[in-house]
């Protein structure tokens, strides 16, 4: 494919050879740097030695600190020539060298002096060079000139000032938010990339400040905007204030007109943002969607590569929400598998696998059978998951793509590639019953030759899972038995315990795998022999046929109800003593996680792989923090902790945010405040909360914090009493009350007098939520079954119109504060209908498990049924209480 | 999210036939160390090599980046931007390079007409992108506020064309760097 060089062969030696650098050294450039300082400066040479030593960067050569100081005392020098090209090199050189403070002294007032010269191409660069090295200090003192030039007249001048802007907004932003009236000014310039430059700046100005974002999107969409690049911008401005403005739903989305109209522009690149943004809004409707699939098929048949390639990757995602609005494009598609860039040809593959029917998938499997080899893994990765979901989605065919998965896995790969792989087989053998079998092979088969630790160790696990469930158990013996030949410590221990469980499961087996465990006692290893020791004796290694004591399996191979990471915490700050370690004290309640399972939807956390990692549990911070004031010490053990609500907006005088502890009869406030003006203390800070609109609380105490200097946070409590037990209700308002006295900035001293002064906070609300811990329940089913029927609790409630199934769902779950189970939590687009899982403990330490039928009727309207049970019949009638009330 | 709110270039390679460097930039951290540079190139030299790209512009992912191509002669053009780039703005980038060091180099674009006006390459490269925000895109413009030599310090720059862009760049091929 490659064309063969232009030149010929026999030339080509001497070709090879010649370059202007051959034989350059370090050293001899260094020398030759000595023209800087002849007083006759020849400009030419001294651009040659300066392009040298450019060169020599280049390439990655280094220079000592010794070096490049004197390489950037000699290129000072250079500014009394006054020849353009030379100075143009100059520039250049220092800003290579990234000299330290003490050395851009030496550069100012020359850089400074070009700031202001009269030709357009040193204000430019001599702008661009000192933003590039100043520190905070200096720019102080060429704030004037940056702020003139950003509206000078000439383009280049401009630019450089904003885009030197740009780069100063992450060091310096109090001094580059002063320059909004001029960016604004440059925002309306006619020359192209100055108004691009200064759209960008003055968004990253205001970014913190939704209304004014909006209000530039809202005149800028209505203007003309003149370059491309620009308008790409405001098209992202745009998308972001859609999706932070919440959509509606009731007629048209705002804007839309805007970005539909920037689907006829000239420019390919705008086109091209606009339809992306489109495709990526929230809850796209597909008449919403057609224009933008529009445009992007006509840029399927592009001669360009990479507008081939920006459309069918955009198509590759829409296809995974809504794949009925991408089939117009099949036939389109279907003439990029054979494109010669193997990154559209994969792209359009997986695409089709989304959109294509049944009797298309053998066709496509040949076709990608032939190319897999030639790409990269990631892409392999891709169509992985592409054949994942086909084959959930076209059982019937389980046993092609099956057969596929199994090849491409004994070819070579890397460990991101094997783990969807594996993966993948591990859900179709979840999801396909009839896959099981086969697919069980096709794992033993990979571990018999398998270089990752991680999948051995986890292809394992799941045969002891699924293994001994099949009609012939026996069969995967061999293969679990040979890890522990023939592999390294860690999946020998893994491959012990996977043996155990088949003896447990499998009574007829169990005097074969005793044999095998009790070889396992001499192993190198002291895990191996642990273990096996371990399950010899609990599982009665006697040699006789009896079955397993039920306590001894679930000790062994129950689920632990517990998230580790508590567990880890617990352990770590248990000390070794008389008491044994009581695993009842660990905290059950799981901390937020973050949605870090986007990848893989509907892939359900009992698969292989473990759940993403919970953050480390603030509960015990807090727990700690509390014991250690002695006013709180009576009021026995936390029952739960809020996460912290704010009580200001960003970005004002003082910052306070507020933590709601629940104790059985005690609630206290913990607000964390900090001071964020520089030339003030705060003494004596407390806030006063009027509780008239919260009847069952009474206040017991305030605990002020005695001085808030700048930028420190520090903690004000108030305690109430509460009837105990009873999941009291009620509204707070708060007012920060403190003194307030001035900090002299230079030296730091505080003055003697203060003043007294208040601040309004914002309400604070004590909700039922707040009396429920998040404890989640591995198999949610099983939980449900053996909680019984006793005190379950059902009712039906309409919700009335909302703005979709998910925000229903989310305000439902939110309303009860328990934690959603098995992904739950998550609505697919487009669905009519969800049932949501939830679990908690109550106040009382009573559990509480919810099963809720999500409906929508109508055209908004949800409607829902509540299922509740749980070891006490009040707590259940409270938690319809709860929704009743809500 | 700010930073990705506007269009970033993370480097622009230029490289020979063998995969050396003729000149590079980066402006993106992904990329700390010499070596950690070095492999990249090598990775993104290897697997375009096969490919055509010297009509139109190619395109290809690598490590979660967008690495936009061309090649013309021996010299190796390219573009790397992040993941959720516009790739149209990339190829922008690339073509307006692409451009300018053919105007630049007069047409006769190689790896050692490059190197002989390494001067200019970097110059060129230094006025397309400045820390990862794109500057210009235009290439005569580009090109034209490389080859600035031969003019009068106070003309403005509006002024200038493409021959006399031309013609500087024609005065400069006279002199070789080591003589």
């Amino acid at each position: 494919m490659a064309q063969p060089l232009v030149k010929k062969d026999d030339d080509r030696d001497d070709e090879a050879e010649y370059s202007p650098f051959l034989g350059i050294e370090k050293g001899a450039v260094l020398q030759e740097a000595r023209v800087f300082n002849d007083p006759q400066l020849d400009p030419r040479r001294c651009s040659q030695v300066i392009t040298k030593l450019l060169y020599l960067l280049n390439q990655g050569e280094s220079f000592t600190k010794v070096e490049a100081t004197e390489v950037f005392f000699a290129v000072t020098k250079l500014f009394q020539s006054r020849d353009i090209g030379l100075r143009r090199m100059v520039y250049l050189m220092i800003k290579e060298l990234s000299p330290s403070a003490d050395e851009v002294i030496i550069v100012t007032s020359s850089l400074m002096k070009d700031m202001n010269s009269k030709t357009d191409m040193y204000r430019a660069n001599a702008i661009r060079v000192l933003c590039r090295i100043t520190d905070g200090t200096l720019l102080t003192q060429i704030e004037r000139y940056l702020k003139q030039a950003i509206v000078d007249k000439n383009p280049v001048v401009a630019s450089a000032a904003l885009v030197s802007g740009i780069h100063l907004l992450q060091t310096n932003p109090e001094i580059v938010k002063r320059w909004s009236n001029e960016v604004q000014e440059a925002v309306q310039s006619r020359a192209a990339l100055v108004q691009f430059h200064a759209l960008a700046l003055l968004h990253q100005i205001r970014q913190n400040d939704r209304l004014a974002v909006s209000k530039l999107v809202t005149s800028l969409t209505r203007g003309t905007v003149r370059s491309p690049l620009a308008q790409c911008l405001l098209i992202r401005y745009t998308s972001q204030v859609i999706r932070e403005s919440g959509s509606t739903q009731t007629g048209d989305r705002p804007f839309y007109d805007f970005l539909e109209g920037c689907l006829r522009h000239k420019a390919e690149m705008v086109i091209f943002e606009a339809a992306r943004a489109i495709t990526e809004l929230n809850g796209v409707t597909s008449r919403e969607l057609t224009p933008a699939i529009t445009v992007l098929q006509l840029f399927l048949s592009s001669s360009k590569p990479v507008l081939r390639f920006a459309a069918v990757r955009t198509l590759n995602k829409v296809a995974m929400t809504h794949p009925m609005a991408v089939t117009n494009c099949n036939i389109d598609m279907e003439s990029l598998i054979s494109d010669q860039n193997r990154s559209i040809a994969t792209l359009a593959i997986t695409t089709l696998l989304k959109t294509g029917n049944e009797s298309s998938v053998d066709r496509l499997m040949k076709q990608i059978t032939n190319f897999m080899s030639d790409i990269a893994d990631e892409f392999k990765i891709v169509v992985v998951e592409a054949i994942r979901s086909l084959c959930l989605k076209f059982p019937l065919k389980y046993r092609s793509l099956m057969n596929f998965l199994s090849n491409i896995l004994r070819e070579e790969g890397g460990f991101e590639y094997k783990k969807a792989i594996v993966d993948s087989i591990v859900i179709l053998i979840r999801d396909i019953p009839d896959a099981k079998e086969s697919g069980l092979l096709h794992l033993c088969e990979f571990i018999e030759d398998c270089e990752f630790t991680y999948l051995s160790t986890q292809i394992l696990h799941f045969l002891g899972i699924e293994g001994p469930k099949t009609s012939d158990p026996s069969k995967y013996i061999r293969y679990i038995y040979n890890r522990v030949h023939l592999e390294n410590a860690t999946v020998r221990a893994s491959a012990v315990s996977t043996l155990a469980k088949f003896g447990a499961l499998v009574d007829s087996l169990k005097p074969r795998i005793f044999v095998l465990l009790r070889r396992c006692l001499f192993d190198s290893d002291d895990e191996v022999r642990d273990r096996a020791t371990l399950y010899i004796n609990t599982l009665g290694g006697d040699g006789s046929v009896v079955e397993t004591d039920k306590d001894v399996k679930d000790f062994l191979f129950g689920s632990l109800d517990l998230p580790l990471v508590n567990l880890e915490t617990s352990l770590k700050t248990y000390e070794p003593s008389e008491e044994p370690f009581d695993i009842n004290s660990v905290p059950k309640e799981v901390k937020s996680q973050p949605l870090a399972e986007k990848k893989a939807p509907g892939k359900k956390p009992t698969g292989l792989g473990a759940p993403p990692a919970a953050p480390v549990s603030t509960v015990d911070a807090y727990e700690k923090l509390l014991s250690s004031i002695p006013e709180f010490a009576n009021f026995g053990k936390l029952f739960k902790s809020s996460a912290p609500v704010e009580l200001t907006e960003a970005e004002t005088e003082y910052s306070v945010n507020a933590v709601k502890h629940i104790f059985d009869s005690n609630v206290v406030f913990q607000y964390n405040c900090t001071n964020t003006i520089p030339d003030q203390l705060l003494e004596n800070v407390t806030v006063i909360v009027d509780s008239s609109e919260a009847e069952e609380f009474s206040e017991v105490l305030s605990k002020p914090v005695r001085s808030l200097p700048y930028d420190t946070p520090g903690q004000t409590f108030v305690a109430f009493e509460k009837p105990e037990g009873v999941p009291a209700v009620g509204k707070f308002s708060n007012m920060l009350k403190f003194i307030v006295k001035e900090v002299d900035p230079t030296t730091g001293e505080t003055e003697d007098d203060g003043v007294e002064d208040e601040y309004q906070l914002e309400d604070l609300e004590v909700v039922a939520a707040d009396y429920m811990l998040k404890v989640g329940v591995s198999n949610f089913r099983n939980a449900w079954e053996s909680m019984g029927d006793d005190f379950e609790r059902v009712d039906e409630y309409g919700l009335g119109p909302r703005e979709s199934l998910a925000e229903a769902v989310s305000a439902v779950i939110n309303l009860l504060g328990m934690q959603p189970c098995e992904g739950t939590e998550a609505v697919p687009n487009n669905s009519r209908s969800h049932t949501c899982l939830l679990s908690g403990v109550y106040i009382g330490n009573v559990r509480v498990l919810a099963r809720i039928s999500f409906g929508v009727d109508g055209p908004k309207d949800v409607a829902m049924k509540l299922a509740v049970r749980s070891e006490d019949e009040g707590v259940s009638d409270a938690i319809h209480e709860i929704v009743a009330s809500g | 999210m700010a930073r990705e709110s506007c269009p970033t270039v993370k480097n622009i390679l230029l490289l020979d036939s063998e995969g050396k460097r003729v000149a590079v930039k980066y402006y993106s951290d992904d990329w700390p160390t010499n070596g950690a540079k070095l492999a990249f190139e090598k990775s993104v030299f290897t697997k375009t090599l096969k490919s055509n790209a010297r009509v139109e512009a190619e395109i290809a992912m690598f490590e979660n980046n967008i690495v936009i191509y061309k090649f013309v002669q021996d010299l190796h053009f390219f573009v790397t931007g992040g993941d959720d780039e516009n790739e149209l703005i990339l190829a922008t980038v690339l073509q307006g390079f692409f451009d300018a060091v053919a105007l630049l180099l007069r047409n006769t674009v190689d790896k050692r007409e490059a190197l002989e006006n390494l001067d200019l390459i970097l110059l060129c490269l230094d006025e397309i992108v400045d820390g990862g925000m794109i500057l210009e895109t235009d290439s005569s413009v580009i090109a034209g506020k490389v080859a600035t030599h031969s003019m009068d310090a106070d003309a403005p720059l509006s002024e200038q064309t493409i021959t006399q862009a031309w013609a500087t760049a024609r005065e400069h091929l006279t002199r070789t760097l080591l003589k």
